[in-house]
């Protein structure tokens, strides 16, 4: 049919051929755009030699001056450079985005399962949690954490100790830790082995679950014998761990681990505030899951526990997935909001740069390619973990 | 039609039987929680009734609303309220007459009326504001507002049926003419306004700006040209994946870089501006995104089978119908842009939050903690605002028969 239309209709002059035209308007589009952005490239290096800035090649050679300031709670001095000051903040940005998804996922998911609980008063307590914390902006409830508890704690003189494991006041919340005292090596190939072994069992039961039909219990098994396994080897090299709790002494505090005030109070708020948008996610991803599954199952004879485990979660899993990393992206990007109550994350570094005479639009360029580079490896993965997830179509 | 399944009630026994002592676990739960939310109700109730010292935030109550703005001009802002009352009120009743005949006439589904009800977080949040205030006037003028917003409201379910598709400009032109009373006729330019005032600003102006450029930008990486495409894509993945911090930076300390020489850098609000539509801009085209992969296809090639050319098929056939369908998500955007604007007290613009940190700065209240005092404030403004905002949004949703199709 094409080939009969071609024949019959006259080729449309060039000016009038949609091909041609589609040519014309992205040449022009990119043109356009281009000189744009040249237009305001060549204004930011005249303006940066004006100020006396390198640009070109040396745009980022500011990197190697000394910083200039010092940063708390870590080694990094102040004669050290810029670029390792930054270095400093990628890491403690990745420290309080860590822990804050491992803490956010957990309260989330407590509480979306608990919004659609059998209970009233378990319900509303729940939807109460998440509608005020939706509500309001992430960086009053930092702020209101950091002034508002964090600073506010007793004095280091006065700290409240629990069962002398754990020592809070306003320097910060000190919780034991572990302490290395010999034979690290030897004890990092004995929970190799362990990890190998506890992954055979898991094989083998999972096997044999396969084969008789019988309970497999993979999860008890491997757990058992990953246990096992490490505790024997704890004491065969000689018991290279300790615990180590926090001592108060009389203007600060030793041993154990000290989580500043800044880095305590940004962590908890953003994973109260990440937690209730997770709530939401993982409620709506319950109730996605069509009510005939659950009832079928019911009809099967399982419990109401296992319902939830083996056939309404796992599915509830599968849709959950990408909001929930989207989730995950938003805390780190809020994580920029330690500058609010310096919290000494990239943000904070590349302020205080900038303040001291680092130029301004390769610090934040720079920044921007930082949060840019988390963004993708967070998209990154959450793309590989959708695909293992995604449900092949029926052939 | 069937008739409804019967409805049994059940005392209050059987239902406490049914919802709070299931089981053991629930029971336990129960008297868990019973526990736990009786402690925070007595610490909050202890907090806002016995120990707070409120006496920061009535006596700031003036500079947490509209900060630095000159207090002899405070005359436009109360006519401002005025003329925004009876804006949205018209548009209120305009919209609610034109819902209530389509569910007479059968083409739309019957809503439970939320009814005053719907309105309890304003309420609140003015009875709050009126409270810490303490006179009498400025509650006068609010219930002289509703007043004109409640009339205008009548005058708008009068509106007959031919003008009706103009009043959604009718209602902009009427915020507009708000702003206009403040700034314009040797008014206060926006550089002087503070406070919650400029919180409502800054989130309006920036939706309002970035909703064109986010429609643009939506079209474009729907475009089926590859370099419009690639372009718009850049742009939105980009302004995606930073954080709105770094993009206010950007405006704030690389702005002047970015002007040829002899332009004058912008104004601290202008750039905040600048910033958040720029960053709202690539969310909105994500949410128009969804509302044009909503249009069926058969539209565009309907469109195109009656000879129509693709700016029309675009502006007369696919816009409208997407557009429709993304109001709730473009309130949901502006929900965040209203909490966002937080955001600027960190490059030193006087919004709520701003305020409500330095007025603890102030020879009466230095270093005496009163941080939780307006933070709590704070917060309450915030939360009312956003809660009001949200359950509207979710009305709407189900108003426009969204996520049934």
């Amino acid at each position: 049919m094409t080939a009969a239309t071609a024949s019959t209709t006259r080729r449309p002059p060039f000016w009038r051929n949609v091909r041609v035209l589609r040519v014309a308007f992205q040449a022009v589009f990119v043109v356009a755009v281009a000189g744009f952005l040249l237009f305001l490239l060549d204004n930011v290096v005249y303006n940066l030699e004006r100020r006396g800035f390198p640009t070109g090649l040396d745009s980022f050679d500011y990197l190697k001056q000394p910083a200039g300031f010092a940063i708390p709670d870590s080694d990094f001095r102040s004669t050290q450079s810029l670029g390792d000051a930054l270095l400093v903040g990628v890491q403690n940005t990745i420290k309080v985005a860590l822990l804050g998804i491992v803490l956010a996922t957990v309260l989330g998911v407590l509480i979306g399962v608990a919004r659609l609980s059998t209970n009233w008063l378990v319900r509303k307590a729940a939807a109460v949690y998440v509608e005020t914390f939706r509500n309001i902006p992430v960086l009053v409830i930092i702020l209101f954490w950091y002034l508002g508890v964090m600073i506010r704690l007793p004095p280091i003189r006065e700290a409240v100790e629990a069962l002398d494991l754990v020592a809070v006041s306003n320097r910060g919340i000190v919780i034991p830790w572990f302490d290395q005292v010999g034979g690290g090596a030897a004890f990092g190939v004995v929970a190799l082995v362990a990890l190998a072994a506890a992954a055979g069992v898991w094989v083998w039961r999972t096997r044999r679950f396969d084969r008789t039909g019988e309970p497999h219990r993979r999860g008890l098994w491997a757990g058992a014998v990953l246990l096992a396994v490490l505790a024997v080897g704890f004491v065969a090299t000689g018991r290279p761990w300790t615990l180590d709790t926090p001592e108060v002494g009389e203007l600060s505090t030793s041993g154990g681990f000290r989580l500043a005030p800044e880095y305590a109070a940004l962590l908890i708020a953003l994973s109260l505030y990440t937690a209730s948008h997770i709530a939401e996610i993982v409620r709506g991803s319950i109730l996605a899951v069509p009510r005939g599954q659950a009832e079928a199952a019911g009809a099967l004879g399982l419990s109401g526990f296992q319902r939830m485990r083996f056939v309404v979660l796992p599915q509830a899993f599968r849709i959950s997935v990408p909001p929930i990393s989207n989730q995950y992206l938003n805390l780190v990007k809020n994580s920029s909001l330690g500058v609010a109550i310096s919290y000494y994350e990239a943000t904070k570094v590349t302020q205080v740069s900038i303040a001291q005479s680092a130029p301004a639009v390769q610090a934040i360029a720079l920044l921007m390619a930082i949060y840019l580079a988390f963004s993708l490896t967070i998209a990154a993965v959450t793309n590989l973990v959708n695909r293992r997830l995604t449900l092949r179509g029926r052939a | 039609m069937s008739a409804p399944p019967p409805i049994r009630r059940r005392s209050a026994g059987e239902w406490a039987r049914a919802n709070l002592f299931g089981s053991r676990l629930d029971t336990a739960l129960t008297v868990l929680f019973t526990l736990l939310l009786a402690w925070v109700a007595y610490r909050l109730g202890r907090f806002v009734l016995v120990d707070a010292r409120w006496e920061i935030v009535e006596r700031n109550i003036t500079n947490l609303l509209v900060g630095s703005f000159p207090r002899d001009q405070l005359s436009r802002l109360w006519a401002a309220l005025f003329v925004l009352a009876a804006a949205l009120g018209f548009g209120a009743g305009a919209f609610g007459a034109q819902r209530r005949r389509e569910v007479a006439e059968g083409r739309a589904e019957a809503l439970p009326r939320g009814g005053i009800r719907r309105l309890v977080p304003l309420f609140l949040l003015v009875a709050v504001l009126l409270w810490f205030s303490g006179t009498l006037e400025p509650a006068l003028l609010v219930l002289g507002a509703f007043g004109v917003g409640y009339g205008f409201n009548l005058l708008g379910q009068r509106t007959p049926r031919r003008l009706e598709r103009y009043v959604p400009l009718v209602v902009l032109a009427g915020v507009l003419a708000a702003f206009l009373v403040v700034a314009a006729f040797g008014g206060v330019g926006w550089n002087l306004w503070g406070g919650f005032l400029l919180t409502v600003f800054l989130a309006v102006a920036a939706i309002l700006l970035s909703f064109p450029f986010g429609v643009l930008l939506a079209l474009g990486r729907r475009s089926s040209l590859p370099a419009v495409r690639a372009v718009c894509v850049a742009y939105i993945e980009l302004f995606r994946g930073v954080p709105l911090i770094t993009i206010l930076f950007m405006a704030f300390f690389m702005i002047g870089f970015f002007l040829p020489e002899g332009v004058d850098a912008p104004s601290l609000v202008t750039r905040a501006i600048i910033g958040f539509t720029l960053f709202t801009a690539a969310y909105v085209a994500e949410v128009v995104r969804g509302g044009l992969q909503s249009v069926p296809a058969v539209q565009v090639e309907a469109a195109q089978a009656l000879g129509l050319s693709p700016f029309k098929t675009t502006t007369r056939i696919v816009l409208p119908q997407a557009l429709r369908a993304v109001i709730p998500g473009l309130v949901g955007q502006f929900i965040s842009l209203y909490k966002d604007t937080s955001l600027v007290f960190i490059i030193g613009l006087t919004e709520l939050l701003a305020v409500a940190q330095n007025v603890t700065k102030q020879p009466d209240f230095l270093a005496q903690g009163l941080y939780v005092e307006t933070l709590v404030f704070a917060s309450f403004v915030y939360w009312t605002g956003s809660y009001w905002m949200s359950r509207e949004s979710q009305r709407l949703e189900r108003r426009l028969g969204l996520g049934e199709r």
